[in-house]
């Protein structure tokens, strides 16, 4: 089953141009990982080295190996929203996510005149303060 | 029916502007969902023939409606920030729905590229030299010339790459550009295309921005048949910094790890493929319509200070009271953008520091405000113009912690490539937090046996800020590109101006 969704991943960016990070992409979206098996397959596919495919993997923050099945809230950590008082925030959305939910920093949403900002899955979120980063973690 | 015209910029949506869309309809209201004017201290802004109301709930939905809401800031193309800007780039802001082509086409839309299509690319490429437009991006390298270069390149396959990989804090151009106007992008695109002779263009930007994607790709099936038989698509980024510089980026839309090329051979003679390929920021490529508009590229040249011509839309952001986006000629002083316009601090404290161009950028003191917007000047005051965002800091920010979180950041991004930064980067974290630790630590490989040349007594804070001082200089001149060559200036600046935090 697995490999028949690869391969219709794979199927759609024939004919691309460097077609590995549309398709990393879409493996990651589909399976919540790019597995070392899936790279093999991948590599097979585009006829590149194993290797150079777990290279491309390993670069980019948003691919995994492993699967993280735990509801993700995204914090911006950057510079602006520092100034606009992230790091005293941090402390109550990690104890509100406890083991369930997996608070990420990421570096910059674009709303840096309005932070904090969150993301979780494509749902934005500024102007959050502790209370509203505790329910925004709660209802993840 | 009474219109209500409220942004659909995902700035407006991180607030809840998709709700507060949802209850004025259900009263009865017709809503339109246009872009967002930049007064993102007002958002959600909701307008109603031409009047303002912000920030609004939908508590307030009855009471803008009936015209009593005491959130009324009056008309809105004359708010007072409004007013003073110049808007080239975003002059549609606020005003027109970002997919609709029939709004497009009534503010001017495609008579740039209509009458670049009626010309060489020898003389698009003249206009466009002859504005003075510079790389938007933090480069400020001329337009017209890294055009001009790639069209005499000998080869039959060429590209354009639109750099729209925004990955500074403290800036949201380019996302408010791509969601809010991308037949603009597009357009821009198309030009570039034509007076350069490429068959392909590329946007690439960040995960980061999933409503940019979403808007640019439907934004370019709509636009298909004008730019016609120009193929463009966007890729999109997966999380890595670096990729904002331009030759990592070329790297992973080939899809490869995005490690910096050496340079030369320059982009604009092996880029792309190995194909001669402009790679411009989005800013950019934004200006170019109106730049080849009739009599554009003059009006274009006539703006702006010394070599700095045109306009730049500048990001106000951080700990400021009125943030947004505010464009205008270059020029302007810091202590107006963020006294004047910007309404000092939102927490009301006073300013300590601004950070001007992103992670990168120097931290400035207020007693350098008086610093115009121009790339010369923040040359010579060590500081770098960057993509024009301005992050403010109030007097609780700690600035030897930003220093380090500068370095920090350097390392975890770094791609690798290069030594100074890949190193250098590391270094300087240990280096910070010996500084700030304030114990005399001796250096852990330095207390090795087998060290014998290592100096025994451990290094005073003098000598470890100048090793910090050599570190830094180290990475500006042999680091491969602007990650591990430019983080020195938040550090540098922090140290300088602000000796203090780093006891």
């Amino acid at each position: 089953m697995t490999m028949e969704r690869l391969q219709e991943i794979l199927a759609r960016h024939a004919g691309t141009e460097g077609p590995l990070l549309p398709i990393l992409h879409d493996v990651q979206r589909t399976f919540g990982c790019v597995s070392p098996d899936t790279q093999q397959a991948i590599a097979q596919a585009l006829n590149l080295s194993r290797a150079e495919v777990h290279g491309v993997v390993s670069f980019y923050h948003d691919f995994t190996e492993e699967a993280d099945p735990r509801p993700c809230v995204q914090l911006c950590r950057a510079e602006a929203c520092q100034a606009r008082g992230v790091e005293a925030l941090v402390e109550a959305a990690e104890a509100a996510a406890g083991g369930r939910v997996r608070i990420a920093p990421v570096y910059c949403l674009g709303l840096c005149s309005v932070g904090p900002a969150a993301r979780v899955g494509d749902a934005l979120h500024a102007r959050l303060d502790a209370a509203a980063l505790v329910r925004l973690v709660e209802a993840a | 029916m009474m219109i209500v015209r409220i942004s659909d910029d995902s700035l407006a949506l991180a607030l809840g502007a998709d709700a507060l869309a949802a209850a004025f309809t259900a009263a009865g209201a017709s809503v339109e969902r246009v872009s967002s004017w930049g007064m993102h201290w007002l958002e959600p802004l909701v307008e109603v023939d031409g009047i303002g109301y912000g920030p609004a709930t939908v508590d307030d939905v009855a009471a803008i409606l009936d015209g009593t809401s005491a959130l009324n800031i009056g008309p809105i193309a004359q708010h007072p920030f409004i007013k003073p800007q110049q808007r080239l780039t975003f002059a549609r802001a606020g005003r027109t729905r970002p997919l609709s082509l029939e709004d497009y086409e009534a503010t001017g839309g495609w008579s740039g590229l209509r009458r670049a299509q009626a010309m060489s690319g020898e003389a698009v490429i003249a206009e466009v030299t002859q504005s003075g437009l510079r790389g938007r991006g933090g480069a400020g390298f001329p337009a017209g010339i890294k055009w001009n270069t790639v069209a005499k390149a000998p080869g039959d396959r060429k590209y354009v790459v639109c750099n729209a990989d925004e990955g500074d804090s403290g800036t949201f151009a380019d996302r408010m550009l791509m969601e809010g106007d991308p037949f603009q992008l597009i357009e821009g695109l198309a030009i570039c295309a034509h007076a350069v002779g490429a068959q392909t263009a590329y946007i690439y930007t960040r995960s980061e921005y999933p409503h940019a994607i979403a808007k640019l790709r439907a934004a370019i099936d709509l636009a298909a048949a004008i730019i016609a038989p120009l193929h463009m698509e966007v890729r999109e980024g997966a999380g890595a910094y670096v990729c904002g510089e331009e030759t990592s980026l070329l790297n992973s839309i080939e899809g490869k790890r995005g490690v910096v090329r050496a340079k030369p051979p320059l982009p604009a003679l092996e880029g792309l493929f190995g194909c001669p390929t402009v790679v411009n920021n989005v800013l950019t490529v934004a200006a170019i319509p109106h730049i080849l508009s009739e009599g554009g590229a003059a009006e274009y040249a006539a703006l702006g200070v010394d070599r700095s011509l045109g306009t730049k839309p500048i990001q106000l952001a951080g700990n400021i009271k009125h943030g947004g986006l505010y464009e205008t000629a270059f020029g302007i002083r810091l202590h107006d953008l963020v006294y004047t316009i910007g309404g000092g601090t939102a927490s009301g404290r006073p300013v300590k520091a601004v950070q001007v161009g992103g992670p990168l950028g120097a931290y400035i003191p207020p007693s350098q405000f008086d610093l115009p917007f121009d790339y010369e000047a923040y040359a010579r005051a060590d500081a770098l113009i960057g993509h024009g965002g301005v992050v403010v800091l109030d007097d609780g920010a700690d600035m030897g912690r930003l220093a380090r979180f500068a370095m920090e950041f350097c390392a975890v991004e770094s791609c690798g490539k290069c030594t100074p930064c890949r190193i250098g980067s590391t270094r300087g974290v240990e280096l910070l937090d010996r500084i700030r630790a304030g114990a005399k630590v001796l250096d852990p490989v330095g207390a090795l046996p087998q060290m014998h040349n290592a100096p025994k007594v451990a290094r005073t804070a003098d000598q470890d800020i100048a090793l910090l001082e050599e570190l830094c200089e180290t990475m500006k001149f042999g680091s491969l590109c602007a990650l591990g060559g430019f983080t020195p200036y938040p550090v540098l600046s922090a140290l300088r101006h602000w000796p203090e935090d780093f006891q």
